[in-house]
C-alpha cells in the first residue's frame, strides 16, 4: 500500500502531500524533513529505494524537486518507481513544461542491472 | 485531490486578479493583510440578503479553498460547500465535493446533508455526479459515510448497466470503506460478481478489482478462491500480447506493466493452483517472463528496463512463495523450479531466486532446503557465492544445524549428485556430521564411504575440500581413523600429481599420526560463526575475510604453525563454475590497473598471510607499460623482478593463438609455482600441465592456447603463485591478449575503402580520438606499428598521402567484424587524429583506445 505521496525541493519545502493514513500534522513536517534529509544524503550510484522506520521510500528527482512515495511491504518497489515517473508524464501532458525536459532530467540509473 | 487540478484550471480566470494580488505580496504580514481583506469579503457575500447565484457561489467557495490552501484557516463556507453539491452543474457540484473534501467537518448536520447529497448523487445514473460521489467517499472515508454507504457501493460495483469509470471508482471506494471500516462492508453475493470484474475489457476496471480482491482475500480467501484462474488467464494473455494490443496500457514497449505486477501479487495470495490446466498456463506464463527478460530490450530507456524487472522480481517473488508448497519433505525437487528454463551461465534468475530465498526465509531450514534443490536442479548455475552463503547461514545458526547435516546426508544419496552438493554436503557433514552419527544409517563410517564414493568424480577442488572433511571426521569420529588414514596412505593421494591434494594428503596424515587428541582437537575445532553483515551474497566480493576463507582455509587459519599447512591457499574451483563470468552484477572479470580489488569469483584470492605484503592480489607495478607494448608485437618480456623473468612469444592465426609463457628463475631457493590463466567469457584460454618445481637459473615454459569466442575488453589474467623462501609470492599480470591479435589484414583499393567506409557511418560505429603524440613521429616506425597492430596499409587511399589508412577483420568464433581506421598526423602540433569505424560500437571505442595509446 502506499501510505504517502510527497513532492519535496532541495529546500526542505513540501509542495505536495498527500497522506493515505492518518498521520498528525505535526508528525507529518517531521517525517518530511526526515525524509528530504535521506534523499538528499543519497548519491548518484546508490539506488532510489531507502528503509526508513517501518515504510520502505522510493524516490525519484526532477531537476530541483524530489518526488518521493512511502510504500509497505505489500508493494513492489520498482513498479513504484516508474508509477512516479509515470504520474510525472502525465502532469507533463495536461500542463506542460512541467518539467522543462524530462528526459535530461533522469537520474543517473542504475536500476538497470537488477 | 481528484479534480483539483481542472478546478484551479477552470477558476482561475475568475479571481485571478486578487489571488496573484495575494501571491506577489511582499511579505507575510502584508499577504494576511489582503487575505484577511477577502475573507472580509467573502463572510460579507455569504451573509447578503441577496442569495448568490450558483456561479458567485462556487467562486468563493473556490476562494476560500485556495486560501486554506495556502496555509490559512478558514472556519466558515461549509454551507455554502454542501449547497452546491445539490447543484446541477458539474462545475458547481465539483468545488462542492471538493470543499467538503478537503476541509472535512464534523458537525452533525452538515454530515446529514452531505450524505444525503451523496446519495442522490449514486442514485443519479449519471456517471460523471456518480464518480464525484465515490471519490468524495473514498477520500473522506468516514465511518459515518461508511455506515451510509457500504451496502449501496458493492451493488454499484457489480451491476451490469454501470459505466466502467463509475465501477473503478466503486471498487477503490469499496476497498477505502473496507481498510477503514472492514465490518460494514459483509461479504455477500457480489464477491464472485467482483471476481469476474478479472475479465473485464477495460484495463482500469481490472486494475481497480485486482487492487480491491488483494485486500479482501487476506481476510476472506475462501470466498475470493476463484480469482487464481482468472488472474492466471489474464496475465497469460497480457505477457503473451503482441505491442499493438493493449495500446492505451503500454508503458515504454511494456504491456500494462503495473497490472501484471498487481496480479502476481494476487496470485501470491493463494497456493500453485492445482487445476492441471491452470497451472500449466501460469507455468507458460512465468516462462514467458523469464525468457523475455533475457532477451535483448526493445528500448534503451531506463523505464523500460525498470518495467520488465518489476514484473521480473514479482515472477521471481511468486515462484519462491510456491517453492514452500511444494517441497514436500522428501526433498523432492520442487516442481516448479523445474521450470525455470536452462539459462546460459551467467544466470540471474538462479542467482534472484537464492538472493530473494535469504531474504524471504522466515525458517532457515526452508532457506537450506531451497538452496540444495536449487544446486540439485541448476548445479551448473549455481555460483560459489551462493553455496558458500548456504554454508555460512548453517554454521552461524545451530538450530538448523542439525536439520542442514541431515539434509545433505540424504542428498548425497542419490546415485547422480552435482559437484557443488557434494561441496556443501563435504563440508557440512565434515563440520556438523556428528550430529546424525548417532542413527546407524549415518553413521561415521557410512558418511565417510557415501561421500568418498563420489571423490573420483569429483574435481580437484572438490576432492581438497573432502579430503578436509576427511581429517575433520578423524578428529570427530576416532573409529574412523584407520579406514580414513588407509585412504591418506594411499598413492593416489600422496603421490597424487596435483600439488594441492598431495600436500594436503601428505600433511593430514602426519597431523592425525603425532597429533595428540587434544591438538587435534584444537586444530579441527568447529567453524566459529561468521560475523554478520548487513548485506547478503551480494557484498561478498568485495570482502576479503569472504567464505572462501571459511571454506577451505579453517585448517591454514587456525594452525599455530604456519609452516606446516603452509602454503595452503584456496583453490576456489575454476574447474566447477563453467565461466567465469558467472559473476554477481556484472562485475568484469579482470580489474583494471588501478583497482586493487581481487579478480573474477573463479579466482578468488584470499589472503591467508596478512601482513605480507606479496599476498595481495592485484596487477604487479609496471605491467601496464609492458602490456601495451605488446599491442603491436608478439614477443617481448611480460614482467621482470629480481626474482624472475616472464617473457611471452605469440602466435596468432584467425581467431586462434597461442602463447608462449617463459619464466624464467633468478637465483635464490627452489620454488613451486602455480600458474592460472583467467579471462573473461569471451576468451576460452587452455594451459597445458608445467612441471611444478623450477631450479634457480632455469626456465620453465606454458602454453597457453586461446579461442577467441565475442570481441572482448578486458585482457586475461595470469596468477603466479609460488614459495621463495618460506613465503607465498603472487603475481597477477595481464596477458598480452588483445582483440587486435585476430585482426586480419585485409586489402583493398581505394573504391572499396570509401564504400564501406561510408556504409558505417552511423555514430555509434566510428570512435575517434585526438591526442599529442608521446613517441617521435617518424614515418617507418608508426608503419610498423599499425602493420604490427593487425591492420593492412592501404597505400594510394587518402588524398593527403602523409595519412594512413587500413583495413582489417577481426575474426571470432561468433562473429566478424570489419574494421576501418584512419590516421591523419599534424606534425606541426605533433598530434594525431585517429578514426576507427567497424559494425560494433565496443569494438571501434576499444581498438581506437588501444591504437591511440601506441603513439
Amino acid at each position: 500500500m502506499i501510505n504517502f505521496f510527497l513532492m519535496v525541493n532541495k529546500q526542505g519545502q513540501t509542495r505536495l502531500s498527500r497522506y493515505y493514513e492518518h498521520v498528525e500534522i505535526l508528525k507529518r513536517t517531521t517525517l518530511e524533513a526526515e525524509v528530504i534529509k535521506n534523499c538528499l544524503s543519497r548519491s548518484k550510484e546508490q539506488c532510489s529505494f531507502i528503509e526508513y522506520k517501518d515504510f520502505k521510500l522510493v524516490y525519484r528527482q526532477y531537476a530541483a524537486l524530489f518526488i518521493v512515495v512511502g510504500i509497505d511491504e505489500t508493494e513492489n518497489e520498482m513498479a513504484v518507481y516508474e508509477l512516479i515517473h509515470n504520474f510525472v508524464e502525465v502532469l507533463d501532458k495536461y500542463f506542460s513544461r512541467v518539467v522543462s525536459d524530462l528526459e535530461s532530467m533522469q537520474p543517473a540509473s542504475s536500476l538497470e542491472k537488477p | 485531490c481528484h479534480g483539483l487540478e481542472q478546478g484551479t484550471g477552470v477558476e482561475r480566470r475568475g479571481e485571478g486578479v486578487e489571488l496573484e494580488e495575494a501571491e506577489g505580496c511582499k511579505s507575510k504580514e502584508a499577504e494576511i493583510k489582503r487575505i484577511n481583506k477577502e475573507l472580509a469579503n467573502i463572510r460579507s457575500k455569504f451573509k447578503g440578503d441577496k442569495a448568490l447565484d450558483g456561479y458567485s457561489k462556487k467562486k468563493y467557495v473556490c476562494k476560500l479553498l485556495f486560501i486554506f490552501l495556502l496555509g490559512h484557516d478558514i472556519d466558515f463556507g461549509h454551507m455554502e460547500a454542501v449547497n452546491l453539491l445539490s447543484s446541477n452543474k458539474y462545475t458547481e457540484k465539483q468545488i462542492g465535493y471538493l470543499f467538503i473534501s478537503v476541509l472535512v467537518n464534523s458537525n452533525s448536520e452538515l454530515i446529514r446533508l452531505i450524505n444525503n447529497a451523496i446519495k442522490n448523487d449514486l442514485a443519479s445514473r449519471n456517471p460523471t455526479f456518480m464518480c464525484l460521489a465515490l471519490h468524495c467517499i473514498a477520500n473522506v472515508g468516514s465511518r459515518e459515510m461508511a455506515e451510509a454507504f457500504a451496502s449501496e457501493i458493492p451493488r454499484i460495483l457489480v451491476a451490469g448497466d454501470t459505466m466502467d469509470s463509475v465501477k473503478q471508482s466503486a471498487a477503490l471506494c469499496l476497498l477505502r470503506l473496507y481498510k477503514t471500516s472492514p465490518d460494514l462492508v459483509p461479504m455477500g453475493e457480489w464477491t464472485s460478481r467482483v471476481v469476474h470484474l478479472l475479465n473485464d475489457q477495460h484495463m482500469g476496471v481490472v486494475t481497480a478489482a485486482v487492487s480491491l480482491i488483494t485486500c479482501l482475500c487476506k481476510k476472506n480467501p475462501d470466498d475470493f478462491k476463484t480469482c487464481v484462474s482468472l488472474a492466471v488467464s489474464r496475465l497469460s494473455r497480457i505477457v503473451s500480447s503482441a505491442s499493438t494490443d493493449l495500446q492505451d496500457y503500454t508503458y515504454y514497449f511494456v504491456p500494462a506493466p503495473w497490472l501484471s505486477v498487481k496480479l502476481l501479487r494476487l496470485l501470491q495470495c493463494y497456493p500453485p493452483p492445482e487445476d492441471a490446466a491452470v497451472k500449466g498456463r501460469l507455468v507458460e506464463c512465468l516462462e514467458t517472463i523469464l525468457n523475455k527478460a533475457q532477451e535483448p530490450p526493445k528500448s534503451k530507456k531506463v523505464q523500460h528496463s525498470n518495467a520488465k524487472n518489476a514484473i521480473l522480481f514479482e515472477a521471481i517473488s511468486l515462484i519462491i512463495h510456491y517453492d514452500r508448497w511444494v517441497t514436500p519433505p522428501s526433498g523432492a525437487p520442487p516442481a516448479l523450479l523445474l521450470l525455470l528454463p536452462p539459462p546460459p551461465p551467467s544466470a540471474p534468475p538462479v542467482l534472484k531466486v537464492a538472493i530473494l530465498a535469504e531474504k524471504y526465509a522466515v525458517d532457515y531450514s526452508w532457506y537450506v532446503d531451497t538452496i540444495l534443490n536449487l544446486i540439485r536442479i541448476a548445479g551448473d548455475y549455481v555460483s560459489e557465492e551462493v553455496w558458500y552463503r548456504v554454508i555460512q547461514i548453517v554454521i552461524n545458526r545451530d538450530d538448523v544445524q542439525g536439520y542442514a547435516a541431515k539434509t545433505v546426508f540424504e542428498a548425497l544419496q542419490a546415485p547422480a549428485c552435482h559437484e557443488n552438493m557434494v561441496k556443501v554436503g563435504g563440508y557440512i557433514l565434515g563440520e556438523f556430521g556428528n550430529l546424525i552419527a548417532g542413527d546407524p544409517r549415518s553413521s561415521p563410517l557410512v558418511q565417510f564411504n557415501l561421500l568418498h564414493s563420489k571423490f573420483h568424480l569429483c574435481s580437484v577442488a572438490t576432492r581438497a575440500l573432502l579430503l578436509s572433511t576427511y581429517i575433520k571426521f578423524i578428529n570427530l569420529f576416532p573409529e574412523t581413523k584407520g579406514t580414513i588414514q588407509e585412504v591418506l596412505r594411499s598413492d593416489s593421494q600422496i603421490r597424487n600429481a596435483d600439488v594441492e591434494l598431495q600436500q594436503r594428503a601428505v600433511e593430514y596424515l602426519k597431523l592425525s599420526s603425532i597429533a595428540s587428541t587434544d591438538v587435534l582437537a584444537t586444530v579441527l575445532e568447529e567453524m566459529p560463526p561468521f560475523p554478520e553483515r548487513e548485506s547478503s551474497i551480494l557484498a561478498k566480493l568485495k570482502k576479503k575475510k569472504g567464505p572462501g576463507a571459511g571454506s577451505e582455509l579453517d585448517d591454514g587459519k587456525k594452525d599455530p604453525n604456519a609452516e606446516m599447512n603452509g602454503g595452503v591457499e584456496p583453490t576456489a574451483s575454476t574447474a566447477s563454475t563453467p565461466s567465469p563470468s558467472a559473476d554477481l552484477l556484472g562485475l568484469r572479470a579482470a580489474p583494471s590497473a588501478s583497482s586493487g580489488a581481487p579478480p573474477s569469483s573463479g579466482n578468488l584470492l584470499v589472503d591467508v598471510f596478512s601482513d605480507s605484503p606479496s599476498g595481495t592480489a592485484g596487477l604487479a607495478p609496471g605491467t601496464e607499460e609492458n602490456f601495451l607494448r605488446f599491442v603491436c608485437k608478439n614477443n617481448g618480456v611480460l614482467f621482470e623482478n629480481q626474482l624472475l623473468q616472464i617473457g611471452v612469444k605469440s602466435e596468432f592465426r584467425q581467431n586462434l593463438g597461442e602463447l608462449r609463457v617463459g619464466i624464467a628463475r633468478g637465483w635464490g631457493e627452489s620454488s613451486c609455482p602455480i600458474h592460472r590463466g583467467d579471462g573473461p567469457g569471451e576468451l576460452n584460454v587452455q594451459t597445458k600441465a608445467v612441471e611444478p618445481l623450477v631450479e634457480g637459473g632455469a626456465q620453465v615454459q606454458q602454453v597457453l592456447n586461446i579461442e577467441c569466442l565475442n570481441d572482448f575488453t578486458e585482457a586475461p589474467l595470469l596468477n603466479i603463485k609460488f614459495r621463495y623462501g618460506g613465503t607465498l609470492q603472487n603475481i597477477t599480470l595481464k596477458l598480452p591478449v588483445t582483440v587486435n591479435k585476430f585482426f586480419q589484414a585485409t586489402e583493398m583499393q581505394s573504391q572499396d575503402f570509401f564504400q564501406r567506409w561510408k556504409q558505417l557511418s552511423l555514430p555509434q560505429q566510428e570512435a575517434q580520438k585526438i591526442f599529442k603524440a608521446s613517441h617521435p613521429m617518424d614515418s617507418e616506425v608508426t608503419k610498423a606499428k599499425l602493420l604490427g597492430f593487425g591492420s593492412a596499409l592501404l597505400e594510394k587511399v587518402d588524398p593527403n598521402p602523409d595519412n594512413y589508412v587500413g583495413a582489417g577483420i577481426i575474426q571470432t568464433k561468433a562473429l566478424q567484424v570489419g574494421c576501418l581506421l584512419r590516421l591523419e598526423p599534424n606534425a606541426q602540433a605533433q598530434m594525431y587524429r585517429l578514426t576507427l569505424r567497424t559494425s560494433k560500437e565496443s569494438v571501434s571505442k576499444h581498438l581506437c583506445e588501444l591504437l591511440s595509446q601506441q603513439f
